[in-house]
């Protein structure tokens, strides 16, 4: 799926045609673990380990121009960790499930539909999605609320661009994501943790903000299935959760949405879900985040930001009391 | 079945070993870069896990040796009652060391402001007392009856680790495992109700 463009004017290399990080890092871990002359087996076994990880055997391109108003300068977290440590309850609770049992996710044959308050609905193949509007790269900080970040490259494009497409009524003042919720392919389905299928929620003017990025890729290849493959939200200044993947419905309704994490402890898990330094959930501090892949077991945790440090969405809650409404 | 001193001996020195080997594990882990995305995470979860798994053991000790009639378990009661210890100091310099890094004011305010730290932390601070007094000798200073009524706080310290856990998983909707746990306590202590209640040791059915 190679689509050749050059928005932004600027000719940047496919991201397909650079060396990935992980590559490379893992050849100048290799050179260095030969200079110092460590444990050549374990050297090497680790060494094999990371270059079969550096890489998804077999996935396929999805090749797009970084946007260079959102080209983070921060290290990007390694693709074995983005694509091993994940949060995605359809395919169990422990952060290491997905990697594992995603595999059974179909992805094709997949349509999204658009419903609700808007003049033009439809369903889309994830073909005429994808090519709805240009793809781009945008390197995003991604906070989960338990307290961890992650920096990754998505592809995608700003949510606005479809949200214009099936033009809104005025009564369409929220917009909703279900998720996929099929049984066979999604093991997780059968434990009660959360209502299913998974529904997150966002206010219209939220859901219309550039930041909102519908998502079908990331380090320049089609989302892995763990990642909530093949369409999914990337909302950077919101935590993780609100980010809602494998989406197979998209809603334009009147009244705030119901969404999955708030209907099962609305006390730790409030509609905006902004990430909030001042806000603690019951169980723990958000003042602080741990980096994946930087910060250690030696290493001081990193301040959180406000809004993740996405600055530019403060005015969607200017007036509004975001200890009350967090 | 009884053992012979020495047997009962070699028993112990393997299920030291045993019981290290989590520790082992873990260390080799750090060293081979093993511990995953969230190494901190990994660490603490695995610390608390083999705490839950130990206070388990040691509260088995005394209805296996009844079920089983091998009195001889007792012997190994105090180094699993040690060990329970040992992950969980492991567990709470976790926290203290990679998570608050010594800063304890702020150590101090998460205890406080989170029930779950509070009970977890309680359950550390009371095992203390149960290791300090764990010799031979201390058991002479205390004299037995005293020393078996503080080391009944065991019976208070396995139910709030429990709850300890399962009120850190509750954000997260996921109870198989601290249910399981809780089931297992339970057990453990309606067992010794059970006794105390009807009769010593109704199980004795066939001559031992």
């Amino acid at each position: 799926m190679l689509i050749k463009r050059s928005s932004n004017g600027i000719d940047l290399p496919y991201s397909s045609e650079i060396t990935p990080r992980a590559v490379f890092e893992a050849r100048r871990d290799f050179i260095r673990k030969m200079a110092v002359g460590s444990i050549a087996g374990t050297a090497l076994f680790e060494m094999a380990n990371r270059a079969a990880f550096a890489q998804n055997a077999g996935a396929q391109k999805l090749a797009a121009n970084l946007n260079s108003a959102y080209a983070l300068v921060e290290k990007k977290t390694a693709y074995k960790d983005a694509t091993t440590y994940n949060n995605f309850y359809e395919f169990g609770t422990d952060k290491a499930d997905p990697a594992i049992t995603a595999h059974t996710l179909k992805t094709r044959p997949w349509s999204v539909s658009i419903e609700g308050e808007v003049k033009k609905p439809m369903t889309l193949d994830l073909d005429s999605l994808v090519k709805l509007a240009p793809l781009e790269e945008r390197i995003y900080r991604l906070r989960c609320v338990e307290g961890w970040s992650m920096v990754i490259p998505w592809v995608g494009y700003s949510l606005s661009n479809l949200i214009k497409k099936v033009e809104p009524t005025g009564n369409a003042k929220y917009i909703e994501f279900v998720t996929l919720e099929d049984k066979k392919q999604m093991p997780g389905l059968r434990s009660p943790v959360l209502e299913w299928p998974y529904v997150e929620g966002l206010r219209m003017d939220e859901a219309n903000h550039p930041l909102a990025l519908l998502t079908f890729g990331m380090y320049g290849e089609v989302l892995p299935n763990q990642n909530g493959a093949p369409v999914r939200m990337v909302l950077p200044w919101k935590y993780g959760f609100k980010s809602a993947k494998s989406i197979v419905k998209i809603r334009f309704v009147k009244d705030q949405p119901r969404t999955a994490w708030n209907i099962a402890a609305p006390s730790e898990y409030g509609f905006y879900s902004n990430v909030n330094p001042d806000v603690d959930h019951p169980r723990w501090s958000q003042a602080t985040e741990r980096r994946i892949g930087e910060d250690g077991l030696f290493t001081r945790k990193r301040k959180t930001l406000m809004f993740n440090g996405y600055s530019e969405v403060a005015s969607l809650y200017s007036g509004m009391d975001l200890k009350k409404l967090f | 079945m009884l053992l012979t001193n020495k047997q009962v001996s070699w028993f112990k020195i393997v299920l030291f070993i045993l019981a290290l080997l989590p520790f082992i594990r873990l260390v080799s882990f750090v060293f081979l870069d093993k511990l995953g995305a969230n190494p901190v995470e990994f660490i603490t979860r695995n610390t608390g896990d083999w705490t839950l798994y130990f206070l388990c053991f040691t509260l088995a000790v005394t209805p296996l040796r009844k079920l089983l009639h091998m009195p001889w378990l007792i012997r190994c009661r105090r180094m699993l009652g040690l060990y329970a210890f040992f992950y969980a100091f492991l567990h709470f310099m976790t926290f203290l060391w990679f998570d608050h890094f010594f800063d304890v004011a702020e150590m101090w305010k998460d205890v406080i402001k989170r029930p779950f730290i509070t009970v977890g932390f309680i359950a550390f601070v009371l095992l203390i007392p149960l290791a300090a007094t764990s010799t031979n000798a201390m058991i002479k200073r205390l004299g037995g009856k005293r020393w078996q009524w503080l080391h009944r706080l065991i019976y208070l310290i396995a139910p709030l680790g429990v709850l300890h856990y399962f009120w850190m998983k509750a954000g997260k909707n996921d109870f198989s495992q601290p249910v399981l746990f809780g089931l297992i306590v339970a057990g453990l202590l309606m067992i010794r109700l059970w006794w105390r209640w009807f009769g010593r040791d109704p199980v004795v059915v066939t001559g031992a």
